[in-house]
């Protein structure tokens, strides 16, 4: 089902809806996702938010339980419904490729519950970034794989296109407040070409899990990683990076469990008490996150790539690593 | 949904002090709070648990207590960072709690009817005593029993009196070894794979597990292929930092498994060709 409904008529929408509505907003020059009460706040205008989605579902530092002497209280949040619009496809991918951890051989509540009633409106690119490279591991600026909504920018009305059954619920419960989309379905295929003809940046990655396979003693590891300050922003912003740590903190007899995201990057992450590390150096964590996306992942989750292309980890990358060129380098064509 | 990440409550009702010193090994005897749960937690040897010291951290340590001994689990501990440093400072009746049992235990029915070979070093015994335990409990199951044990000195050598009590008995044989010369010490002395050379156990019907600092267990499998085992006749048991124990955490992965969940327990033949950092 299509409909569009104006960006000035979303109030209504949001009144009508009473759950929280969690959208990109602009802060300064950092676009992130926050709850939202007035539509006016949205920015859709932006590439992409700067902190990926994920921590929607998975933040970057969450209260497990908390305890005193006696009783553990567990902070499993609840599953209530709510409504993340303007995720881009590439995010929504992430979330579809992190379901499977997080609900395979043991569920994790936090995420799950977090997940379960959460609605996805996703907002297609139609100008991706200069480091996207989504259509190179099959997806695309107005994918709708992940999503129950696909939304389009047409300036001052948005089109809906439900994705789901829950996305055409979603559209058939308010369609008084949306309009008839007739008309704006060929806008919507002409916005959708030239935004994947925008993106300039490609690398063959089908055979990439395969090839890497005979890499893991390659000397290209050693130069790799010779640029690398190992600052951890391409796994802590990376909408498909899933590590954490677990820490207590603790004021005398009460306290908290926390989770807080880890990186790969970082060499306490694998360092055994008795000092002993399996990972001691720059060159065996560059090497165990690219392969850990590009062939570990791919062979423990029916081939997926843990990995969708948003440019992230190349724009904000300090010393200009590019996971692209990196890529070309280790055998993508 | 149940909460895979907490821990159920268990009360310390033995304390024994393995070794002394800096890195002292102390066993922590274990009950669940919850009778049921007590009673009914059943497990493999080798497997594992997420033991929570409230307000320190929890760490993933091998059950060191055999599953044919109900009621209660031990835990051999060496103290050593945070968590267990902490944890070594408790007195009977303190709090543990405790998530698992995790990961995959050793094969101990495929090795129904074969000889049993533990090769252990230091704070490695941990894993293998569930084992020894199992099989001396479920005597008939199996063929022959050895245990070769060694540690740095006398000082650090732990589970003492149950290696005199296994001594007694005909049906194990019990090998110990010191690294230096000591007075009054008559048994063997040099580093626990020149024992193995010097022992030279049958590969005949045997599986060999070795468990212990990873330098020990790489010459020790050398030794064993040499007097002709074959990779699929040894088995080790690797430890890993971990915080989640489920394969979600990420940090225990070693290539495309996940030590927590795949392991802790891998044959050679397994081992040997995994590409990635142990």
């Amino acid at each position: 089902m299509d409909a569009t409904i104006k960006k000035d008529g979303l109030g209504p929408l949001f009144d009508k809806l009473g759950y929280d509505i969690l959208a990109p907003v602009r802060n300064e020059r950092v676009v992130s996702f926050k709850k939202v009460e007035d539509p006016a706040d949205i920015a859709w205008d932006h590439s992409n938010a700067v902190t990926p989605p994920k921590k929607l579902l998975f933040p970057q530092t969450e209260v497990m339980y908390t305890f005193d002497p006696e009783t553990i209280t567990d902070k499993t949040p609840e599953p209530v419904p709510r409504l993340i619009l303007g995720i881009r496809p590439c995010d929504a991918r992430s979330y579809r490729i992190l379901d499977p951890v997080f609900s395979s051989d043991f569920e994790d509540p936090y995420y799950l519950n977090r997940r379960k009633n959460t609605l996805l409106a996703g907002l297609a690119c139609a100008e991706p970034g200069p480091n996207c490279f989504c259509t190179s591991l099959g997806a695309g600026p107005f994918d709708t794989e992940g999503l129950d909504l696909l939304v389009v920018d047409l300036g001052d009305d948005l089109f809906f296109r439900s994705v789901t059954e829950k996305g055409e619920a979603f559209l058939s419960d308010n369609q008084e407040l949306f309009t008839q989309a007739a008309g704006k379905e060929a806008r919507v295929e002409e916005l959708k070409a030239a935004a994947e003809q925008a993106i300039s940046r490609h690398v063959e990655t089908a055979d990439l899990p395969e090839k890497l396979k005979a890499l893991f003693d390659d000397p290209v590891w050693d130069e790799m990683c010779q640029t690398c300050v190992g600052c951890y922003v391409c796994t802590y912003m990376c909408p498909t990076c899933h590590c954490f740590d677990i820490q207590d903190e603790n004021m005398g007899d009460q306290g908290r469990r926390i989770r807080v995201w880890d990186s790969c990057a970082n060499p306490e992450y694998t360092l055994h008490a008795s000092g002993y590390n399996p990972r001691p150096g720059r060159k065996n964590r560059m090497r165990n996150r690219i392969l850990h996306k590009y062939q570990y992942h791919p062979e423990n989750h029916k081939g997926q790539i843990l990995c969708v292309g948003c440019g992230r980890c190349i724009d904000l990358c300090p010393v200009n690593n590019d996971l692209v060129e990196e890529l070309k380098i280790l055998g993508g064509v | 949904m149940q909460n895979p990440y907490v821990p159920q409550m268990s009360v310390i009702e033995k304390l024994t002090d393995e070794t002394g010193g800096d890195r002292a090994i102390k066993t922590f005897r274990t009950r669940f709070t919850d009778d049921q749960l007590a009673e009914g937690f059943d497990f493999i040897p080798g497997q594992c648990a997420m033991v929570t010291l409230l307000g320190q951290g929890e760490c993933f340590f091998a059950i060191s207590s055999s599953p044919t001994r109900k009621g209660h689990l031990e835990f051999s501990v060496m103290r050593l960072g945070k968590v267990t440093r902490a944890m070594h400072e408790l007195e009977l009746d303190a709090k543990l709690g405790v998530r698992g049992p995790y990961g995959n235990g050793f094969p101990v029915d495929e090795w129904k009817g074969k000889n049993i070979l533990c090769i252990g070093g230091g704070i490695g015994q941990a894993p293998l005593r569930s084992l020894i335990d199992y099989v001396l409990d479920n005597r008939a199951d199996f063929g022959q029993l050895d245990v070769i044990y060694g540690a740095r000195s006398t000082r650090d050598m732990g589970f003492k009196e149950e290696m005199d009590e296994m001594d007694r008995r005909d049906d194990v044989n019990v090998h110990l070894s010191v690294d230096a010369e000591e007075e009054g010490w008559d048994h063997f002395v040099g580093f626990v794979p020149t024992h193995v050379a010097h022992l030279k156990p049958s590969p005949e019907n045997t599986i060999a597990i070795t468990c212990g600092p990873p330098i020990m267990i790489k010459f020790v499998i050398q030794e064993l292929e040499k007097l002709g085992f074959t990779p699929d006749q040894i088995y080790t048991t690797l430890e890993m930092r971990m915080k989640c124990g489920i394969g979600k955490c990420g940090r225990c992965n070693i290539g495309n498994v996940y030590v927590c969940k795949d392991g802790p327990v891998f044959s050679w033949e397994v081992l040997k060709e995994l590409k990635g950092e142990v």
